[in-house]
């Protein structure tokens, strides 16, 4: 197992040192003069030639990728033109609500599509399982702004004077400041516990805000639904498929030969295998809900990572586009080497080999 | 019905492909030595697949949208750019009218309404089948080329080449493909051609694993062993035998491909990344108005509607095909 994991991590690094070089040459190739785009279109030759100079953009690529490389390891992403600000700062705030989002459609995705999968796999045929599989293949070729903007007009429009009503957009009622926990309760103001402040649904529920919680996951329904019904419906398949190759298997026949009650045969005996792949593509799903967050928060106003790097790359500031890219590029790498991981854990076979 | 072992076809017949599967499948020769010559394994396939509802399904979703692109001239009862409403004098924005289901008849017919420049929703949909098809295909064509190539180094040469290949391939699917495919327009500039290119490259990956892992099991047959004994050059062997056994998880996935590029390509013009106005693509006449869809909801539901009609026809195709060309599948 340990060697598993050794080698599993020593893999990850030449795609780390893949994606660094990627990042680093996307800053690079993007058209227009960076100093130009930073100083405005008056500047003179030797200012630019001076600003240039300065930030070390005139040497030699490979000591650039050298620099930008050492940069990124002590913790410094640059600084964002447009906001003046390091992009460290930019993403304790932003990342927190990609996450949350992410979290969120994850567990509707999860909630909804495993269930469906178990009855659809278990009643083969049925009009359950059939309805299942329609509705998972409608879900997967749904444009994520499509559903989005439908479901904002369905529960701000025509639901609006019903208990059913939800906000189409914001993660927070206007004027609604909820305090972050840590100053509630007097914590220290670490970043960690700033990190997870900007989780608005996470904080009002460490900070006992029930009026903030409320507005926070009333704003979020929306979105995660959204979100995460490609991940639904492809849960939803996946489990179905993998239910169904596990209940021919001769070892269930057994069970149920031997007497055993038949939810225990299916709950003890052949779920806990065919749950096995699903949790694969769950993992795999974050790569998913990482690209649909961009469409999803632009349609949603929601400040994240998604959002913020589509306005970053319209208005060419360079920094804030490659670190927020490296930091989901990474976080992405990171998910499915820890998916393997968990993988291995809970299926022997594998662990053995 | 005919069974799966029917599409293994008579191995010492040198046009048709050779058989993929392992030694299990070698004592079903006889019974397919009985088909008729004339019928591949191509046709044999399209007849098994017309068995799969779903791909019946797919295909009429398919050829409806292929009859509508060719035709849309002749259907549309408008030009897709003409600003029509405006000259009828009608506001932008209007909500449709269709005097068959009681619409007053002094206001002029428009079965979707009009959009915000007052040009006629339905006829622009007709013509965005046009767009979405063909970069859809497009986008497709160039990564499953890209892709191939590079599945088939990889595949048969191994070790070093292998490895780097692969390894490109890693860092390529590190990326969300959506932000990859942004990335990219950003460097090449906005534009129909290029948001294909995009989502092209950001799809080559899929294609080369699927590649890679069907050559892997093919070159070990062998039919590839008697190859080399005789001599036949690697170009030939790739040509000749590899190749033409990959092909099936390769289809599959291509098909399944049009669906996710159909689907990243409105996403582009979405976001403003793909064709620009006044080109009539879904993506983007559901952008132009998504601020309107409290107001006039018709303008973002119908393009919604039909870049889903599109998906959907791949995607439903896609898994029959498999279901039909992968018998391990069947059920």
């Amino acid at each position: 197992m340990a060697r598993f994991v050794a080698r599993r991590l020593l893999y990850s690094i030449p795609v780390l040192l893949g994606i660094l070089f990627v990042t680093f040459l996307l800053a690079r190739v993007i058209p227009g003069d960076p100093c130009r785009a930073v100083l405005g279109e008056r500047a003179t030759d030797e200012i630019c030639d001076a600003f240039m100079e300065r930030k070390g953009l005139n040497r030699p690529m490979y000591v650039q990728f050298g620099v930008y490389i050492k940069d990124v390891f002590t913790g410094d992403l640059g600084e964002s033109f447009r906001y003046g600000r390091p992009v460290t700062t930019m993403l304790m705030e932003r990342l927190p609500i990609t996450i949350e989002l992410s979290m969120a459609a994850l567990t509707v995705a999860v909630l909804i599509g495993v269930p469906a999968g178990i009855i659809s796999g278990y009643k083969h045929n049925s009009a359950a399982d059939v309805a299942t599989m329609v509705g998972a293949n409608i879900g997967v070729s749904m444009p994520v702004f499509w559903l989005g903007l439908m479901l904002q007009y369905l529960f701000a429009v025509l639901l609006r004077d019903t208990f059913l009503s939800l906000p189409p957009s914001g993660s927070l009622d206007a004027g609604l400041i909820p305090a972050p926990f840590y100053e509630v309760w007097h914590l220290p103001e670490w970043g960690v516990f700033e990190f997870v402040s900007n989780m608005n649904v996470f904080n009002a529920v460490l900070s006992g805000n029930w009026t903030a919680f409320r507005s926070a996951a009333g704003h979020l329904i929306l979105p995660a639904i959204a979100l995460g019904t490609i991940p639904m419906a492809v849960i939803a398949r996946m489990t179905r498929s993998s239910l169904l190759d596990v209940l021919s298997l001769d070892y269930v026949r057994t069970a149920r030969a031997k007497g055993l009650p038949e939810k225990r045969v299916v709950v003890r005996h052949a779920l806990r295998n065919a749950l096995l792949p699903v949790v694969t593509v769950i993992g795999l799903s974050l790569g998913t809900l990482l690209g649909g967050a961009i469409l999803t928060e632009t349609i949603f106003g929601l400040s994240g990572v998604g959002k913020s790097l589509f306005d970053a790359i319209q208005s060419r500031d360079y920094a804030v586009v490659q670190g927020f890219t490296l930091i989901v590029a990474v976080g992405f790498v990171l998910v499915n080497l820890v998916v393997d991981l968990l993988y291995t854990y809970l299926n022997p076979k594998v662990r053995v080999t | 019905m005919m069974g799966p072992g029917d599409l293994v076809p008579d191995p010492l017949h040198p046009e048709g492909p050779l058989p993929a599967g392992g030694p299990g499948r070698v004592d079903q020769r006889g019974e397919t030595a009985r088909l008729p010559e004339t019928r591949g394994l191509w046709a044999t396939a399209f007849r098994e697949l017309l068995h799969k509802r779903s791909a019946k399904i797919g295909l009429f979703m398919l050829a409806v949208l292929i009859l509508v692109a060719i035709f849309a001239p002749l259907i549309a009862p408008f030009s897709p750019t003409a600003t029509v409403g405006i000259d009828e004098g009608i506001p932008v924005r209007s909500a449709p009218c269709i005097h068959l289901f009681g619409c007053d008849s002094s206001q002029p017919q428009h079965i979707l309404g009009t959009d915000g420049n007052g040009r006629d929703e339905f006829s622009r949909l007709l013509y965005g089948a046009r767009v979405s098809l063909l970069a859809g295909f497009g986008a497709v064509a160039v990564a499953v080329a890209a892709g191939t190539l590079l599945g088939l180094l990889s595949g048969f040469f191994g070790g070093r080449i292998d490895n780097v290949i692969m390894r490109i391939m890693d860092v390529l699917l590190a990326f969300p493909s959506l932000l990859l495919a942004i990335a990219i327009i950003t460097v090449l500039g906005q534009g129909l051609i290029n948001a294909m290119l995009a989502i092209s490259v950001v799809t080559i990956p899929q294609y080369a694993r699927v590649v890679r892992s069907a050559v892997l099991t093919v070159r070990e047959n062998d039919y590839v062993a008697a190859d080399r004994a005789l001599g036949v050059s690697t170009g030939r062997i790739i040509w000749n035998r590899i190749l033409p056994n990959s092909l099936t998880p390769l289809v599959v996935q291509a098909t399944l491909g049009v669906a996710t590029a159909v689907l990243e390509i409105a996403a582009l013009s979405f976001l403003g990344l793909g064709v620009r106005p006044p080109t009539a693509e879904w993506g983007s006449m559901l952008a132009a108005e998504r601020n309107q869809v409290f107001t006039a909801p018709h303008l973002v539901f119908f393009p919604g509607l039909a870049i889903m009609w599109n998906v959907l026809a791949f995607n439903l195709l896609g898994d029959g095909m498999r279901d039909a060309l992968d018998p391990r599948l069947n059920r």
